[in-house]
């Protein structure tokens, strides 16, 4: 990602944002609310065009290799949950064909065990516990292998088991070579799981480091006091 | 093994598929409406017919007009209802934001349409036919055109609507439904464009149905096929698909743009 930039009107949501995820590795992406960090995976999953910037995959510009580029791209968000209509067998098989899956109902067995979600394979996707649609919705996000992963907040809706359970399939996923950009507001879970963190104030990233290691450059104990003071007091973190 | 393109299109018809065959409620509608429209007409038609000194078959002229025109509201609406099933749904940004191409999704939108519009044109047959003896053998080969330039236009006013719904949000489907009512006075399904007034006829003109059915006119009245005329409409129709997906394709640029997609369920037009 690269410069990108987003104004609605006079507001400006993302300003100069400009930041990389390797291969196998989780970044975290913080900030307190209408920092930006919906904009900016907006942007990089192309339902919302930049105003300035790129976004690009392995070298491809999703600006004019859009389809191509989506190809190897999934997320996964508690606010686009898939289709309540339909089961989740069908879920699965309906979206594997636009990933364009190789031997889909091979695949498709394979997450729902993975996912745990055998059972619930043809119930409709719709009367699922919101624990068991966030895990349907990481299958979905799972289907095409994608070397960048976006979750936005997975773990908002699970019990701390099922969240740690998630946890251990991320980085396992990562572990095989993904990219996952994963957003939070459970600063704990961002510790145990990101090798790298973004905080985004105002738009723009103000901090970047070791999730570990940030808290005590900045003189704060811990990730979560970083935190409330980028959100309350983003200035004394100016230039920092 | 198909091309990727195919099966995304194909991944949009499994999707409606799944939805149509789990549920009586879109099951019903494709096709007890326009079988209850054949009953209806049939019965004025055969009452208009008793006595009348027409020189062609009213069943033809008048029940074959209305099967037509059904026909051509259930193209409009099939691409329509898979489309509104994802704005019920809450789907467009798991759609938009995958590899789906609007052409895939489009596409994907029209084989829904012929499948569904398909139903409903056989069960409009079947009753027409063996209940009120309705043929359209006096037409001969020229229905094939006939029902090839209502299918194309139903396209055109579908993915339109399409457009609409996107760009105004999920409450403007009330827009969409009422649009073959709307426009069929200037269709002349039921009388020649000659009726209309003056200022009636150039819309009259400007759409392809008013050629198929003053073409079936022409035919039942025994005057020569209304080959030129019927070509025209054909050509309209094209242009207005062409039309509606330059419209669609503009309409997703502007939510692309504004973050119209990944907001749409709180319905800004702004």
């Amino acid at each position: 990602m690269s410069g990108l930039r987003k104004t609605y009107g006079s507001i400006v949501a993302v300003d100069g944002v400009a930041f990389d995820v390797a291969p196998g590795e989780i970044v975290g992406l913080l900030g307190p609310n209408g920092a930006g960090k919906t904009t900016t995976i907006n942007m990089v999953l192309g339902v919302l065009a930049p105003d300035a910037g790129a976004v690009r995959v392995e070298g491809r510009d999703l600006a004019t290799h859009r389809s191509e580029v989506l190809e190897h791209i999934n997320f996964a968000a508690v606010y686009s949950p898939l289709p309540g209509n339909l089961t989740v067998a069908q879920n699965l098989r309906v979206f594997g064909l636009i990933y364009g899956v190789r031997r889909l109902g091979e695949r498709v067995e394979a997450l729902l065990a993975e996912y745990d979600l055998a059972r619930f394979r043809n119930t409709k996707s719709g009367v699922l516990s919101s624990g068991e649609q966030t895990r349907l919705s990481l299958a979905k996000a799972m289907l095409n292998e994608p070397r960048l992963l976006l979750l936005d907040e997975p773990t908002a809706s699970l019990d701390p088991a099922a969240a740690r359970e998630m946890r251990a399939r991320i980085r396992g996923f990562a572990a095989r070579g993904g990219g996952v950009l994963w957003t939070s507001h459970n600063m704990y879970e961002v510790v145990e799981v990101c090798d790298r963190v973004l905080f985004l104030s105002r738009g723009h990233i103000l901090l970047e480091g070791d999730p570990r290691t940030l808290p005590g450059e900045h003189g704060k104990a811990s990730l979560e006091e970083l935190f409330i003071t980028v959100a309350r007091e983003p200035l004394s973190l100016e230039g920092a | 093994m198909r091309p990727p393109r195919a099966r995304r299109v194909a991944a949009i018809v499994l999707r409606h598929f799944y939805l149509v065959r789990g549920s009586l409620s879109r099951v019903f509608p494709l096709f007890v409406w326009v079988g209850i429209d054949m009953v209806l007409w049939g019965f004025i038609t055969r009452y208009l017919a008793s006595g009348s000194t027409f020189r062609f078959s009213l069943v033809t002229a008048l029940l074959g007009a209305v099967l037509l025109w059904d026909f051509e509201a259930r193209v409009m609406q099939g691409v329509t209802m898979a489309f509104f099933e994802d704005v019920w749904a809450r789907n467009f940004l798991n759609f938009f934001a995958s590899p789906l191409r609007l052409s895939e999704y489009l596409g994907g939108l029209v084989l829904s349409s012929i499948a569904t519009s398909a139903v409903g044109l056989v069960v409009m047959l079947l009753v027409a036919t063996a209940a009120f003896g309705l043929t359209f053998a006096a037409y001969g080969a020229l229905l094939v055109p006939f029902l090839l330039v209502l299918f194309v236009f139903g396209i055109a006013l579908g993915i339109t609507g399409a457009a609409v719904v996107l760009r105004l949000g999920p409450a403007a489907e009330w827009f969409i439904w009422p649009i073959p009512a709307v426009l069929s006075p200037f269709a002349c399904v039921f009388y020649p464009l000659a009726t209309l007034p003056a200022w009636m006829r150039p819309v009259a003109r400007a759409l392809p149905p008013s050629y198929v059915f003053e073409g079936m006119r022409d035919v039942l009245a025994g005057r020569p096929a209304p080959l030129a005329g019927l070509a025209f409409g054909a050509v309209l129709a094209a242009a207005y698909v062409v039309l509606a997906a330059w419209l669609f394709r503009t309409v997703h640029r502007y939510a692309v743009r504004t973050g119209l997609v990944a907001r749409y369920a709180a319905e800004s037009v702004s």
